[in-house]
């Protein structure tokens, strides 16, 4: 193991631990003594506000929040009827709609943006469209497309379309429009075929500047799946922060704050891995 | 099938399918696609129908009250069976649901999808799942938590719900085409009767008047609910004009109370358990129950698409029974603290089971430092009355969100099916009324159903 890592690892540790150390601190009760009812309080009302039994109230410290992972994780796939399942199943669906909604825009993008890469006319035609289209909030979209689309789930799945697509599209078109003019003319002169040509020559070339479109395409959809659930609600990541968020439970909010960056990163890792994979050397 | 297991057994284990027998649903309907290939003595025999219904009841009585079931055993152990189906026999009307299970007919739809909001309102549609009321009336219905009333609304007009609880304005917007593309939407019942409160933030305590509220940020739950026209008809009671002298957004009722703790708002008339959790978080009180504004006044309805009553009759029927049923059951007070433990986990309301304790029973602390003793706090009765209806109507016109004249009778009895509630009121025990309209009072003043558009004139305080 490199002396670097390591000293990057044991520092990231440090500020972890740290971190969780101010946290507690700052969290920490009040007072140690067990809960008793303030001076000048009838014992019912106390009760009654829940002020006899340990209530959490306030942010809560480190300790709660990990009991909320213990618990959430240590049964991940149950499904109690519709609306109370557990978090591997809920983000198995926000994954799904992800899924789905990426690799619709991705048959849309690349073949449109080849196009609009490999012809300045129809490239000039577009870009007005494409730069209003592009900065729209893509839950500005959702009650339209609720309202056009008439199913909740599938306008998930627009939204998350209708965000993936933009990045993806022009990064396509700026790939495929910055091949080195050399290549280009040396597959003129051997004749080849416009489809050969655009699988062997250019689509290689782009390549690293598309899978940049989709990691950020990717990285989009992530954030906005999980808005999109809240909105729509039923299943999903989304859906279990507003209903963890509706009984006010802040330490399951927490959790799943936490499940939603590390699964951000972990696709995002997926997609500099395949990045790699097809970055070539000039 | 030996799969119907007593639930009064200590030694048998209740499971989570509709027989008790399997693990989940699915594992139980692939169970039986078996079972049913292969000829059962046991379903053959007519005689056992009726010893499983009533089994399939108890089950699904025994599972709601004891989610865990160690302790469904272990209370089982400690007093016995016998005890323990006589107290819960006392609870549940075990031969009345068994009645109304033999006599079926053919249903045009079995699975349902019926969206709720977690609200207290919701109540009677929802405990009708975890206490096998559908079932009972051999439906499969789905109640799906949904996350703000306008997504309920579209909801149910894409039909992606068959039915769905709605604030009692909403079937009248949508039918009037008030908010929304018209579409015909019918008042099934009434859902629940009072059980709403305005609560202000602990900041203003000493603002008990309400003409001192100038200036103030309330939220309702949305423009076409019962909380928007008895909180405008409130302080315009009071002197103020509520679209210029106070602030009223649309806030979905699960977002006021960290709406309230974080000061974005002043108040709200919302409806509870929201109330009472902003008592308990310790940012809010209880300024008055909405029984003091006008007692009995309805709140959320049973909606359902005028279409869906067209075309499936019978299970239309079924429905209206299963959801009456869940209503008597929840009228009587002493069901109360039961329906608090089935409504509390989190595929339901999700809320600490005091706040709904306090909120259903009506003994509550009301954050200022009291107890109050209120029964009638929250009530279920599921009359839709032409006259509710009516003086909606007179609201909305009052408001200005309807215009011109309004044909306020004709409305109401389109859209409220009161013929229909007496009917099924009467299949499932509940006694109907014999009138249609009766006169009621709002703050005092009397609301006489047969002069709504003098009603609407008489107030100094309006926009038409």
């Amino acid at each position: 193991m490199k002396p670097e890592f390591l000293k990057s690892t044991l520092l990231s540790l440090a500020i972890f631990c740290r971190f969780i150390g101010i946290w507690q601190l700052a969290t920490m009760p009040k007072e140690s003594a067990a809960p008793q009812t303030p001076a000048g309080m009838s014992a019912e009302y106390a009760a009654l506000m829940g002020l006899t039994a340990p209530k959490q109230s306030g942010f809560p410290p480190p300790a709660e929040v990990g009991r909320a992972f213990v618990k959430f994780l240590s049964d991940p796939f149950y499904d109690r009827g519709p609306n109370d399942k557990g978090i591997g199943i809920q983000l198995g669906h926000s994954l799904g709609r992800v899924g789905l909604g990426f690799l619709l825009a991705a048959i849309v993008a690349i073949p449109l943006g080849f196009a609009i890469g490999m012809s300045p006319l129809i490239y000039r035609a577009l870009d007005p469209f494409i730069q209003v289209l592009k900065p729209i909030s893509p839950l500005a979209w959702m009650p339209l497309a609720l309202y056009t689309i008439k199913d909740s789930g599938i306008s998930g799945i627009f939204v998350i379309f209708i965000c993936s697509l933009w990045p993806m599209l022009i990064n396509t078109a700026f790939g495929v429009a910055g091949v080195r003019r050399e290549w280009l003319n040396v597959a003129r002169t051997l004749e080849v075929r416009p489809l050969r040509k655009a699988l062997t020559v250019i689509l290689p070339a782009a390549a690293p500047t598309i899978l940049t479109g989709a990691r950020i395409s990717m990285g989009i959809a992530w954030l906005v799946i999980v808005a999109a659930e809240m909105l729509v609600g039923g299943t999903g990541i989304g859906y279990f922060v507003w209903n963890e968020w509706n009984n006010l439970a802040l330490p399951n909010v927490i959790f799943a704050i936490v499940i939603i960056g590390v699964v951000g990163m972990v696709l995002d890792r997926f997609f500099a891995t395949l990045q790699k994979f097809v970055t070539y050397a000039e | 099938m030996s799969a119907w297991k007593d639930p009064f057994n200590a030694d048998h284990r209740l499971g989570a399918c509709s027989c008790g027998e399997h693990h989940s649903q699915a594992e139980h309907d692939a169970a039986s696609a078996t079972a049913s290939a292969a000829p059962s003595a046991d379903l053959s025999a007519d005689a056992d129908t009726e010893a499983m219904t009533r089994r399939t009841l108890e089950s699904a009585v025994m599972r709601a009250i004891f989610p865990d079931d160690n302790q469904r055993r272990k209370f089982l152990r400690a007093v016995g069976s016998g005890t323990a189906l006589a107290a819960v026999s006392s609870l549940f009307p075990f031969s009345a649901l068994e009645a109304m299970a033999q006599e079926k007919g053919p249903l045009e739809k079995k699975d349902l999808k019926i969206g709720f909001i977690p609200i207290t309102c919701s109540s009677p549609i929802v405990m009708a799942d975890p206490l096998g009321f559908y079932k009972a009336q051999g439906l499969n219905v789905q109640v799906v938590k949904t996350a703000s009333w306008a997504l309920i609304r579209d909801k149910v007009m894409n039909k992606e719900y068959d039915a769905s609880h709605m604030l009692a304005p909403m079937p009248l917007a949508i039918s009037l085409g008030v908010g929304s593309n018209p579409q015909p939407i019918n008042v099934a019942t009434i859902q629940n009767t009072n059980g709403q409160a305005i609560t202000l933030s602990v900041r203003h305590k000493d603002k008990r008047d309400p003409k001192m509220w100038k200036g103030f940020k309330f939220a309702v739950p949305f423009d076409y609910s019962m909380h928007n026209f008895l909180l405008r008809y409130y302080v315009a009671e009071h002197g103020l004009d509520p679209d210029k002298d106070i602030q009223i957004r649309v806030v979905p009722p699960p977002e006021m109370v960290a709406n309230l703790r974080a000061g974005n708002i002043d108040g709200f008339l919302g409806p509870d358990p929201f109330n009472q959790r902003a008592v308990f978080e310790e940012v809010g009180f209880i300024h008055i129950l909405s029984k003091e504004i006008w007692d009995g006044h309805p709140c959320c309805a049973f909606g359902v698409p005028a279409e869906f009553v067209k075309q499936n009759p019978n299970t239309f029927a079924a429905l209206y029974r299963s959801v009456l049923t869940a209503s008597k059951m929840a009228r009587d007070p002493k069901n109360r603290p039961i329906m608090a433990e089935v409504l509390s986990p989190a595929a339901y309301l999700n809320q600490p089971k005091t706040v709904l304790e306090q909120v259903l029973t009506g003994r509550f602390a009301d954050g200022l430092g009291q107890v109050q003793n209120v029964p009638d706090r929250a009530d279920f009765d599921p009359v839709p009355w032409y006259s509710m209806s009516v003086w909606i109507l007179t609201q909305m016109k009052r408001w200005g969100y309807i215009k011109g004249d309004v044909q306020y009778k004709d409305v109401a009895e389109r859209v409220f099916l009161l013929t229909d509630a007496k009917k099924r009121m009467a299949e499932v025990g509940l006694t109907p009324p014999k009138e249609s309209y009766k006169k009621f009072k709002v703050l005092g003043k009397e609301f006489d159903p047969m002069k709504p558009e003098a009603y609407v004139e008489s107030f100094a305080i309006k926009r038409s």
